[in-house]
């Protein structure tokens, strides 16, 4: 029964992916930002990584920048791209009238969602590879948590994405109601400025904002270091968010603009 | 198939918006397989309002639709395969060309017809190259309706079709859905040109402040409305110069600048009576106008009475 069920909306999926897939490529403004910002600002970090011993962090400058790499990718690629198409189709009427068709709400904001994050994973791994042959950073020595950091922040990303584009008017306003969450998320969720370079009690209340968990995994996937306790915290968190984003999306996200 | 089974249902639908507005007060009617039912009514009577919520794009406030025998709000899943729906604007990213938005749709879509074929059908057969922002208004509208014809749906929801079509277009667009329902496509159709709704439907109820006004096939509505005659008296005639009005069954009248209006219900002893007196008098009346009921009076009749009783 399942599997009878997946073939079509896999199919449905496909087909919208595909078109937003073209639309993306239309659009260069989002292109340039989900691209070259990723891309770049990891190298624009990096003196301060140099000067922040990163060695007390516990991650090499290679994984501290990957690691960065990868944040920016969640962020830029995904997070802040989506929240520009999730608002603009529906401004468009275009998510009214994918719901008068037979996609349910979830493939609808699924489909949308799948080349931005299919670019943030190819942009995540394209610069774990560079990383790992510039800065003789090496493979992850624990490819099971970089793929747990990946998979976790590729869902959570466009889900908060959803959730930001309900209480966003316009695709002008998305510009600003975008920048909490990437602000927090560079100081806060170790990407920008390596977790374990904050202070004690700022850090364990960092530790429960949305991408600290999947960040945490990523960057420990580098160093292998891990402990069963932190790394039990790393997922639940990670889970807990991705729950409650997706409830508070189905809850809260507007497919129609106001009236 | 049977076909008196009903594939729409309306129960005493309201629908509320957050503010609290309530836009459809209470509205019962049901749709037969196989025919076109036009919800006709002036701008903001509640049309739109209540077709999404048959669509199943909200639910009602309170009451019971049933679409094809269930909800199609909470057995979304169920009905949508079975039903086309033309929104009354766009929804179509602006980058896409005609063809992109046409294959998008045909991916979501069981049992899609071919591409080419559905162009070709709302002639969009030449422009399935062009980007949708390049399109003019009736052809987006045509894109919508292609759109809504590509799953070949047993269930037809057209919101306001031929709104922004120009004269040809919008004859084409009466013949296609002539041709749907000769095929056995039930249309439910909200318009507001009358003669649209005279023209396509065999069943019709006219929204008024979200209630149904009136309701039945359009020769039943009209035939409850007198019907109109209209001419200009020359100067130093007077209406009172006529016979008495009621022994020319005349039911109602307005005088407006010289221009008279008779409403009657009988109007070959109207007409004969207001001719006979203008040819013994030695009268010429200037704009002459008798007509029997159409659509149109029957909508404005029922705003006005609305109106005088508000």
């Amino acid at each position: 029964m399942s599997s009878i069920a997946l073939a079509p909306a896999g199919r449905r999926m496909r087909a919208l992916a595909r078109a937003e897939l073209a639309l993306l490529g239309r659009n260069r403004g989002v292109v340039f930002t989900a691209l070259a910002v990723p891309l770049v600002l990891p190298f624009t970090v990096r003196p301060a990584l140099d000067r922040m011993e990163p060695a007390k962090s516990g991650l090499p400058v290679g994984g501290a920048m990957a690691t960065a790499a990868i944040g920016f990718s969640f962020l830029f690629a995904v997070y802040t791209s989506l929240v520009n198409t999730y608002v603009a189709r529906r401004e468009e009427l275009v998510l009214k009238r994918l719901r008068t068709g037979e996609l349910s709400d979830t493939e609808i904001l699924t489909g949308t969602a799948l080349p931005a994050v299919a670019l943030g994973l190819a942009q995540a791994l394209l610069l774990s590879v560079a990383c790992g042959v510039l800065l003789h950073t090496g493979a992850p020595r624990a490819p099971y948590l970089t793929v747990l950091g990946l998979v976790s922040g590729l869902v959570l990303s466009p889900a908060l994405a959803a959730l930001t584009a309900a209480v966003t008017r316009s695709v002008e306003s998305g510009q600003v109601t975008a920048l909490p969450l990437v602000f927090v998320s560079m100081v806060g969720s170790g990407i920008a400025v390596p977790a374990g370079l904050l202070p004690d009690r700022i850090a364990s209340v960092c530790a429960l904002l949305p991408l600290s968990g999947p960040m945490r995994l990523v960057g420990a996937g580098w160093t292998g270091r891990l402990d069963s306790y932190e790394l039990l915290g790393a997922l639940v968190s990670a889970l807990a968010w991705c729950l409650v984003a997706v409830f508070a999306v189905r809850r809260w996200f507007r497919w129609e603009p106001r009236r | 198939m049977d076909a008196n089974e009903h594939v729409m249902e309306i129960t005493d639908l309201r629908r509320v918006y957050a503010g609290g507005f309530e836009a459809v007060r209470g509205i019962t009617f049901h749709v037969k397989r196989g025919e076109v039912f036009a919800l006709l009514g002036t701008n903001g009577a509640g049309k739109t309002s209540t077709v999404e919520v048959i669509e199943g794009l909200s639910p009602p406030a309170s009451g019971r639709v049933r679409v094809l025998g269930r909800d199609p709000y909470t057995e979304r899943a169920a009905v949508r395969p079975r039903t086309g729906v033309m929104l009354q604007e766009g929804g179509f990213p602006a980058e896409l060309t005609v063809a992109e938005t046409v294959r998008m749709w045909a991916g979501c879509v069981s049992g899609a017809r071919p591409e080419g074929e559905v162009l070709h059908l709302v002639g969009l057969g030449g422009r399935a190259g062009v980007r949708v922002k390049q399109l003019s208004g009736g052809e987006r509208r045509r894109l919508d309706l292609a759109l809504a014809l590509l799953g070949d749906p047993e269930v037809l929801f057209l919101d306001e079709p031929t709104t922004g079509l120009d004269a040809e277009g919008r004859r084409d667009t009466w013949d296609l859905v002539r041709a749907l329902r000769d095929g056995g496509t039930t249309v439910l159709l909200t318009t507001h040109y009358l003669d649209e709704a005279e023209g396509l439907a065999d069943r019709l109820a006219i929204l008024h402040d979200g209630r149904i006004a009136t309701t039945g096939t359009p020769a039943e509505v009209t035939a409850a409305q007198p019907a109109r005659i209209s001419f200009r008296l020359p100067d130093g005639y007077f209406l009172g110069d006529l016979p008495p009005l009621a022994e020319l069954g005349v039911c109602g009248h307005e005088v407006d600048g010289g221009v008279v209006r008779l409403r009657t219900r009988e109007l070959q002893r109207t007409a004969t009576g207001v001719l006979t007196w203008a040819e013994r008098s030695g009268v010429v009346l200037s704009g002459l106008d008798a007509r029997s009921a159409s659509l149109e009076e029957a909508f404005l009749g029922i705003a006005r009475e609305q109106e005088v009783m508000a």
